[in-house]
């Protein structure tokens, strides 16, 4: 079976160092295989399962799911010298240069926000920015990227210009979606960004039918080139959602080009994934489907762009589906509006002390990719882009109210037809957005 | 008027149509003589709306052009058109399109290697392969998604529900996915999709299984809602529904499939936002759509020999409704009955009550009568089933009311 050559080829990379911040919690330090990421475990004030040191995590769970492939590999932490470079210099900076823009960008709305610019509910992504980058930037435009509310970083790792993501956050009519979406409905045709999706769980199926229409051109119209692969990005929250069990299931039963990425940032608002999951290792529900299922220090963006070049290589392929489960952190709470009173300052503490964007640029600069003043330039360059992408939202006009009946439908002969005997959208106060429908 | 003469059996008058059965282009004179009116034959409106006007036995004729008289069915040598089931006609229509299109696709539970619960895809799959009609586990909200993902980008999907009742569980997707889409990603993403299935009373099937979503679906902005009921419309309204780019949901009627009718040989489309003018009449409207109609016409039989003279209209459309058709049939009559077969609280005759109220309430001689069914789940006993829903004589008792 081709997901033989995943569990050979891949490297689902268990950080070391992972296990180094875990003793200095002085928490459940004594496992040498460990691979646990148990979050906050040590210090949940609730839930007795926690405190299972003896969770017997490695050896019985991978042979439970032996079958299915799934490897975890140690490796050592990523090697400074020359041979061992898992990028160049022009991807490092490539990487580099999209999270401090998802960094930046996201630090921007907050301010922003609390300025009274943009309303509503706005869920930032600072420090989840290595999935976004370690798995967008292997993608073509024509793939296609489906997201949650905590889309902004996905959208510009897309290409959404930032400009537009603001001017949509602004609501104003030059927004990527004429203001009509918001911050948690970022939808780009262009760039084959398939939403921001309110509802957790809801985008799933809406990415399981894009990568669906990939597979239907490729064999039904004919279309040999096409090998459009899906990215499905989603929280542990949404893990328990019956949506997501039943596109893995669809997924793996017909084969279909899609990556279904986990941001597990351990926290949906005030519920922490333990207190929800009876099993909190997600990437064991890959194999549960037939898929494989991989962990990942979702921290580190080259081990997620390792990860992610296998899975989509095996979805370009024709091989199917993998489950990606990114360890990974929000600095912030779960929206502008969350107080984020529930998290413990030690494990915050802890995740800001491996920030994606810190460890890159440490790597970067300890393999002489590329020089501070460089990386400086980036940051600099990057806070021109958000300012202008501020000032661009600022000066542009609020959406008129001609606007408001444009878009329910793709024919609006959908409104129907009126007293007079004539479609509605041939009034005149259709397009003035006035007319009785 | 004549109130009598009525009957619509058997005399069918030939009618010249110029071209092709195509709503949008035929023209007919209006001012029918009495003769004319007997027969079963297709009216179309000086601005090229149709609107049909069907006998209670279902006989249509239609394209009396004699061009097509090879293709006609056996049992009438003579008749152009050919005889078939609804449920082949919702076939035919789905199977032209797919030919037309490639891109038209269909999913659903056991829409494949069984061919539909009620038939209507039977053979598709093997001329179109496993992909293209899709036999997908039982997952509706996720494979309704995944439908509306594929439809987003650029395939034309037909999700059907087994039972329109199991659209429930993709309420999820219909509501925020398929009718919210188009408008939140600023219109970028345009959601051609078809939701279809059976739905409404059906014989003893229980509760569960004898739903009537048409209420429920309602209120979702961007989607449209039609409901096919005679085997002509049911292709026209499949093809036309294919084919707009707009979400719409078909609601079919189980107790409707096996109904016989002769439709054209030739291509037709119809329009998914008009009615459909059942009988000319002049003392009362009875607007009504789907099952309802057959019980309907059955009162009007009642209703002519005693002397009163209905207009029938099959709304079709539910949302939005022909408010044109509708409109000049109240300020003819006056009076309005709405016979349905949802239930009362939040029905679509609800929203048409308001709807005519707000826009025709000066031409009402009385106010608006709606027969619904009982706010009840539909029970399995048969006794209890049968006065769920509006029966003939309810119908007629309303009717002469209305018009004391």
């Amino acid at each position: 079976m081709s997901a033989a050559s995943l569990s050979s080829a891949i490297n689902a990379i268990r950080s070391s160092s992972f296990a180094h911040d875990r003793s200095a919690l002085a928490s459940n330090a004594s496992h040498p295989s460990s691979s646990a990421f148990l979050g906050s475990t040590a210090r949940l004030r609730f839930n007795p399962i926690s405190s299972s040191a003896g969770r017997p995590r490695s050896s019985a769970a991978v042979a439970a799911v032996a079958a299915s492939n799934v490897v975890k590999e140690k490796q050592p932490k990523s090697s400074v010298s020359g041979s061992n470079l898992l990028i160049t210099k022009e991807e490092g900076l490539e990487l580099y240069e999209d999270m401090v823009l998802g960094r930046a960008f996201e630090d921007m709305c907050a301010q922003m926000y609390y300025r009274g610019k943009m309303f509503g509910f706005v869920h930032l992504y600072n420090g989840q920015e290595a999935v976004s980058t370690g798995f967008i930037k292997l993608l073509k435009q024509e793939d296609s990227v489906v997201s949650t509310y905590r889309d902004h970083v996905h959208a510009l790792s897309k290409g959404v210009p930032a400009r537009q993501v603001m001017s949509e956050l602004f609501g104003k009519e030059t927004g990527c979606c004429r203001g009509q979406g918001g911050s948690m409905h970022m939808f780009s045709k262009e760039h084959n960004l398939i939403g921001g999706f309110a509802f957790i769980g809801e985008g799933i199926p809406i990415a399981t039918g894009a990568a669906f229409t990939s597979k239907y051109k490729r064999e039904v119209l004919k279309e040999e080139g096409c090998d459009h692969v899906t990215v499905a990005f989603f929280g542990d929250g949404t893990c328990n959602n019956g949506q997501f069990f039943e596109c893995l299931n669809m997924a793996q039963l017909w084969k279909l080009p899609i990556i279904f990425v986990v941001e597990n940032n351990l926290w949906a608002i005030g519920m922490s994934h333990l207190r929800a999951t009876s099993d909190p290792q997600i990437w064991k529900k890959g194999p549960a489907f037939g898929m494989p299922g991989v962990h990942v220090d979702g921290m580190d963006v080259l081990k997620v762009r390792e990860v992610a070049k296998e899975a989509v290589g095996r979805a370009r392929r024709g091989e199917g589906p993998t489950l990606v489960e990114c360890e990974t952190y929000r600095f912030r709470g779960h929206s502008l509006a969350d107080p984020d009173e529930l998290r413990e300052p030690a494990e915050k503490a802890k995740y800001a002390a491996r920030d994606p964007i810190a460890a890159l640029k440490k790597y970067i600069i300890e393999s002489k990719l590329a020089s501070e003043a460089e990386l400086k330039a980036i940051d600099k360059k990057i806070d021109e882009v958000v300012e202008d992408a501020v000032e661009f939202a600022d000066a542009s006009p609020q959406p008129p109210r001609s606007q408001l009946l444009e878009n329910v439908f793709a024919d609006p002969k959908g409104f129907g037809i009126g007293p007079d005997g004539r479609y509605r959208c041939e009034d005149p106060n259709f397009t003035a957005g006035t007319a009785k429908v | 008027m004549a109130a009598a003469v009525f009957q619509g059996f058997g005399a069918s008058t030939a009618l010249s149509l110029s071209k092709s059965f195509d709503s949008k282009r035929v023209k007919l004179p209006f001012g029918r003589s009495l003769s004319e009116r007997r027969a079963s034959f297709v009216v179309v409106g000086s601005d090229g709306r149709v609107v049909l006007d069907s006998s209670r036995a279902q006989k249509l004729v239609t394209n009396a052009v004699a061009t097509k008289g090879d293709s006609a069915a056996a049992t009438s040598a003579s008749k152009p058109g050919h005889e078939l089931l609804l449920f082949e006609a919702l076939q035919e229509g789905l199977e032209e399109e797919m030919e037309r299109d490639p891109l038209v696709c269909v999913m659903g539970e056991d829409v494949g290697h069984y061919g539909g619960s009620y038939k209507v895809t039977k053979g598709l799959a093997t001329k179109y392969g496993d992909l293209r009609v899709l036999d997908t586990p039982i997952a509706e909200n996720s494979f309704t998604g995944m439908g509306i993902g594929a439809a987003m980008t650029g395939l034309r999907p037909i999700v059907e529900g087994m039972n329109m009742g199991f659209l429930l569980l993709a309420y999820n997707q219909i509501s925020n996915n398929c009718g919210m889409l188009h408008y939140t990603s600023g219109g970028q993403f345009k959601i051609p999709i078809v939701i279809r299935g059976p739905g409404g009373v059906g014989r003893q099937l229980g509760a569960e299984h004898s739903q009537r979503l048409e209420s429920y679906f309602q209120s979702i902005p961007g989607i449209q809602m039609v409901a096919c009921s005679t085997p002509y419309n049911a292709k026209g309204l499949m093809k036309a529904a294919i084919r707009s780019d707009n979400p719409v949901i078909l609601f079919e009627h189980v107790l409707l499939y096996n109904l016989k009718e002769r439709i054209p040989d030739e291509e037709y489309v119809l329009s998914l936002e008009e009615a459909e003018m059942v009988r000319p009449g002049e003392h009362v409207t009875i607007l009504t759509y789907s099952r309802m109609r057959y019980h309907v016409m059955q009162a009007a039989k009642t209703l002519v020999n005693k002397g009163y003279d209905p207009e029938v209209i099959d709304i079709r459309s539910l949302k939005p409704f022909d408010l044109y058709t509708i409109g000049n049939s109240v300020k003819k009559t006056h009076r309005v009955l709405i016979v349905e077969e949802c239930m009362r609280t939040g029905g679509i005759g609800a929203s048409l009550t308001a709807a005519i109220n707000e826009n025709f309430h000066d031409y009402l001689d009385a106010p608006i009568v709606c027969l619904s069914s009982q706010d009840v789940p539909t029970p399995y006993a048969g006794t209890l089933e049968e006065w769920t829903v509006v029966q003939p004589g309810q119908i007629v008792t309303a009717v002469e009311q209305l018009c004391k």
